[in-house]
């Protein structure tokens, strides 16, 4: 009872409102409406990219955030690595002679 | 130079059909010559709200078949001077015209008319094809509704597509109180989204359908002024190129000393 009355007074653990909730969905569908790349696209760019990157840096793939969003009718790809560490054995140009061969 | 405006949104029911009635009486009130165009290919209701149902002749079908000269298919509206209707055909269905057939039309009612405006059918097929075909300029209606502004969003991007260079947006049935006690979207809510410009928000209420039972768009009646209508008016004088026209303080009809004070605290 008093814990009830304190979360309100405080604003804690309050859920969303239903309006917030209608905006962070409408946020998300929108964004994948005006790109109009399907879950499955999206999901393979997001592990070649990250097959891409892991070839230079280990990726914390935990942390990792990968997400589509819109900045004034302009869709934006945001990817978020955390990078855990630089691989030392490799040079660049051997990495690149890696990818390819993996592709091939 | 005329006018041509789409009235459009993607969803059904979001009240497209009202706000190009409203807005066709008001801009003939301003003293402009105004010609309406249901595009609603067998599902025509613009003729209903606009209570002319009953001297619909012909209707576009027979004007773009030949059978009958454009004037003689405009039906006047006795109570404003200034405002016709082209009647959608009924018998059709929305796939059997092209949007050549329809910007032929419009082009015709360009020649007298100071506003062409297209009332767009629901969707994004053929019938949506064919309204916006003839437009330079449209208007998107969205309430606040997550299934409305989404696919408000998608028509926005097909009338970019399709070169229309003047989108502006009507938040249609907003309800004033529902949006302060966070309930519902509010118009800013709804701009972060579409990043469209604003040119009218519309509140809810009950005289909107009373209005179209009777078939009388409620700008008709200047004796007992309503919210909506005076937003109706509004509207079009920010149309005809008034951009400091102010919006409507829609909750000051709902203040008590209650919501102030928590206001007060809130900001």
């Amino acid at each position: 009872m008093i814990n009830e009355l304190l979360d309100k007074l405080f604003q804690r653990n309050v859920p969303l409102t239903s309006k917030e909730e209608a905006k962070q969905r409408l946020k998300l569908v929108i964004a994948h409406d005006r790109v109009q790349l399907n879950p499955g696209t999206l999901e393979l760019m997001r592990k070649e990219i990250l097959e891409v990157v892991s070839h230079y840096v280990e990726i914390d793939s935990k942390e990792m955030e990968f997400s589509l969003e819109n900045d004034d009718r302009m869709s934006v790809l945001i990817a978020n690595l955390p990078i855990r560490r630089i691989k030392k054995t490799l040079t660049t140009t051997t990495a690149i002679e890696e990818t390819k061969k993996d592709r091939s | 130079m005329s006018r041509i405006i789409v009235i459009t949104s993607g969803k059904g029911g979001v009240g497209k059909t009202t706000i190009t009635a409203n807005l066709g009486v008001s801009l003939a009130q301003l003293g402009r010559k105004v010609a309406l165009v249901d595009a609603d290919f067998g599902l025509r209701n613009l003729d209903l709200l606009l209570g002319l149902e009953n001297r619909v002749v012909y209707t576009a079908a027979e004007v773009i078949a030949g059978e009958c000269p454009i004037e003689k298919a405009l039906v006047k509206d006795k109570r404003q001077r200034g405002l016709v209707l082209l009647p959608a055909a009924q018998n059709r269905n929305k796939d059997a015209f092209k949007p050549e057939q329809m910007k032929e039309l419009v082009s015709k009612l360009a020649q007298n008319y100071d506003y062409v405006l297209i009332d767009s059918p629901a969707g994004i097929e053929m019938g949506f094809r064919n309204a916006i075909s003839a437009a330079t300029e449209a208007l998107i209606v969205s309430t606040p509704e997550i299934a409305s502004v989404r696919d408000a969003d998608r028509v926005v991007g097909l009338l970019e597509a399709e070169k229309i260079q003047k989108i502006r947006l009507i938040v249609n049935r907003l309800r004033p109180e529902m949006v302060q006690l966070e309930k519902m979207l509010s118009v800013e809510d709804i701009l972060d989204l579409l990043v469209v410009p604003l040119i009218g928000v519309i509140p809810d209420d009950e005289r909107v359908i009373v209005s179209t039972n009777r078939g009388e768009p409620l700008v008709l009646d200047e004796r007992r002024p309503s919210l909506p209508a005076i937003a109706f008016k509004n509207l079009s004088r920010r149309l005809e190129g008034e951009e400091e026209v102010p919006f409507l303080d829609l909750l000051a009809a709902h203040d008590n000393l209650l919501t102030r004070i928590r206001r007060l605290f809130q900001s």
